[in-house]
């Protein structure tokens, strides 16, 4: 009946597997939801949604879905005491084919009428306000297309609690706070053993041997518990273009500068595009900088690099002897070829791009982006796009 | 409503909301875990000693640590001891038995009353860590190769998992849970709370202390904000200190209960002076 929820939810990106629509079916089959909307709606969500992030997109699937179905909220106190009352077990459903089916509006109406002409409590019975029972109105009874009036302590719709969407702040298409970049940033390690500390763990096969050549008297030989190896060099651009996605790359910023799982993380900043200097604030002054040979000659090539820039500068800036964009500054040879020479240098690189993807053809800076994404893979700064990004600066060159 | 035996209702101590509530009891219903995520100080360790008070069951907590180990859960296999052992001769070394020592999971299994078992912030573990408890915890039973021994689950225990959400647990892992996230309490349920923890605060007093909590928390650049237990702390520091409820809105005695970062202290003081500024961003720092 609502397998269409199911295609629904997959249709908004929620990735719902028939695994947990099974165990939502098992549920349902042993009455979890408690026969309401808004019960159903927190079953679903238990059951099929596994992370905040997807809280929003289920409240529209199920906004989207079930609109339409509600539970009237201003009932006069009294009928609400009438309904809390509950019915004595007598559940048997009888006469179902001869309910008749009502529309929303009609239903509302006809409640409003007969709101005005009860009087006085009723459990079981057809036609009156009350628990149990065949009447469209009330709780606990049945009725196949009536309006369920409380039951339980609540009087909140699930379509109303849906459409609320208290929950739109943790998708993660959109782009995010520093935290969730720091989690992204932590699948950035690879553990050894090969590096400096205290040697806590006992290493088994090494006490064999030890103990063998010791002719059987125990010799127990410890290592090291394994450490990130991870190194880092994160390269920024500060020039004028990406004054307008300064929060987003402070954010990232702060997150990679937090990440703490780092062997070692080196950051420098560039203006537009990288020539001979590399620049140590991002003021890029020329008194605060490095040569970029220094670097390439200092830093092994298992650094992963993480370069963040728009990508966007004039053609000229990228691919043409003395195009750098400071006065007074001049290069021999066009930053393209910087590019390239970082990229043969560091094993595992990266681009990180703040303007979001479905742009890059059309931004003004589509001609240098298109070159630089031949140099190197880039994303989008978004958690998704660093979450892809980690996973190729986990993976050999592609 | 049918009241069924394992039903968790909340318990005097701890205030579940409505959600919360309907999550563990689908879980429990499912034999499924349940997975608890939420902000710090939202109560998700509570609920499991909640739960276990409320059904009257026996708690066992295993606390996850960045080195733990699935394994760890399982059982251990002292070698070391059992080596040192056969060098003295003082033990009979070819029981295996006495070396195995069952882990917080085994010990949940072997029981012979039903427990809740607390597996507490899963996601300090090794991104692996939730992948290796996927047999354990879908069939309840594990082999122990040492002594040819397999420990089945008496009564399948009610799992509870919390997690800070420090890293994205594996989705086969999440298929196999009932997840609930803890939302920050409002103004409302935030009264409720309190309620549990002091018997009769002064309304003022109360009602000052949360409108400056909620209007610190509003600040976007707090690196911590503070949580439900600070809050706590924090009426009590104010309630020991005899604070008048007219100074709370003033001066905010006691701030250090609430913000524990120098860079939060100092962040709201700068914002409460000067307001215009604070809007401005910093480029890069």
């Amino acid at each position: 009946m609502f397998t269409e929820f199911f295609f629904e939810l997959r249709a908004q990106g929620v990735p719902v597997s028939m695994n947990e629509w099974y165990t939502l079916l098992e549920a349902l089959e042993r009455g979890m939801a408690y026969s309401s909307l808004i019960g159903f709606y927190y079953l679903c969500r238990a059951v099929l949604i596994k992370s905040e992030a997807y809280y929003d997109k289920f409240d529209l699937a199920f906004a989207r879905f079930f609109e339409g179905v509600e539970t009237p909220e201003d009932l006069p106190e009294q009928i609400w005491e009438w309904l809390e009352r509950e019915l004595p077990n007598d559940h048997t459903v009888r006469m179902l084919g001869d309910l008749k089916q009502y529309d929303l509006d009609t239903l509302k109406q006809m409640l409003a009428e007969r709101l005005a002409e009860q009087t006085e409590e009723h459990h079981g019975g057809n036609y009156w306000v009350g628990t149990g029972g065949t009447s469209p109105f009330g709780h606990s009874g049945y009725h196949p297309g009536g309006i369920r009036l409380g039951g339980e302590s609540q009087n909140r719709s699930a379509v109303k609690v849906a459409a609320e969407r208290r929950f739109y702040e943790f998708r993660d298409d959109e782009t995010l706070d520093t935290r969730q970049f720091q989690m992204a940033l932590r699948k950035l390690r690879q553990f050894t053993t090969r590096l400096e500390g205290a040697k806590t763990e006992l290493d088994l096969d090494e006490t064999i041997e030890a103990t063998g050549k010791n002719a059987g008297r125990l010799e127990l030989v410890w290592t090291r518990p394994r450490q990130n190896a991870i190194k880092v060099l994160l390269l920024m651009d500060s020039g004028g273009s990406m004054l307008s996605y300064s929060q987003l790359c402070n954010q990232l910023f702060m997150a990679v500068n937090r990440s703490t799982h780092f062997k070692d993380l080196q950051i420098f900043y560039f203006h537009n595009c990288i020539y001979d200097w590399l620049y140590l604030d991002p003021s890029c002054r020329q008194s605060e900088s490095i040569k970029t040979t220094y670097v390439l000659n200092s830093l092994d090539s298992d650094y992963r690099v993480i370069l963040v820039g728009d990508a966007s500068m004039a053609p000229s800036e990228l691919v043409r002897v003395g195009g750098i964009i400071d006065w007074g500054l001049y290069n021999e040879e066009p930053g393209l070829t910087w590019l390239q020479r970082l990229r043969r240098h560091f094993e595992y690189a990266v681009w990180l791009n703040p303007i979001p993807a479905r742009y890059w053809k059309w931004a003004e800076g589509a001609y240098t982006i298109k070159q630089i994404r031949e140099v190197f893979p880039m994303h989008e700064l978004t958690v998704q796009g660093l979450d892809q990004a980690v996973k190729a600066l986990m993976a050999r060159k592609q | 409503m049918k009241k069924s035996f394992n039903q968790f209702t909340g318990s005097a101590k701890y205030i579940a909301s409505e959600e919360l509530r309907n999550a563990v009891n689908v879980a429990i219903a499912l034999g499924k875990p349940l997975l608890i995520k939420g902000e710090p100080g939202t109560g998700k360790t509570m609920l499991a000693e909640s739960i276990a008070e409320s059904l009257n069951k026996e708690l066992i907590v295993w606390n996850i640590k960045s080195t733990t180990k699935a394994q760890d859960g399982l059982y251990v296999y002292d070698t070391v001891q059992r080596l040192y052992d056969s060098q003295f001769q003082d033990h009979d070394v070819s029981d295996i038995k006495q070396y195995i020592k069952l882990g917080k999971l085994g010990e949940a299994f072997v029981s012979q009353e039903q427990v809740v078992l607390l597996i507490d912030e899963i996601d300090k573990a090794d991104l692996e860590f939730p992948n290796d408890l996927l047999w354990e915890l879908d069939q309840m039973s594990f082999y122990i190769p040492e002594t040819k021994e397999t420990i089945t689950a008496v009564h399948r225990p009610i799992v509870i998992i919390t997690s800070n959400a420090e890293k994205e647990l594996p989705d086969a892992f999440l298929r196999r849970c009932i997840f609930h996230y803890i939302e920050f309490p409002d103004v409302k349920r935030m009264k409720e709370i309190i309620k549990v923890h002091f018997d009769n605060l002064d309304r003022k007093l109360l009602e000052q202390c949360l409108e400056t909590f909620y209007w610190i928390r509003n600040f976007d650049n707090l690196q911590k904000k503070p949580s439900t237990s600070e809050l706590l702390d924090w009426l009590q520091a104010l309630v020991l200190g005899g604070i008048h409820p007219r100074k709370i809105g003033e001066e905010i005695p006691f701030l250090g209960v609430l913000l524990k970062k120098n860079q939060d202290l100092d962040a709201l003081l700068w914002n409460v002076k000067n307001p215009r500024a604070a809007k401005r961003s910093s480029f890069y720092r």
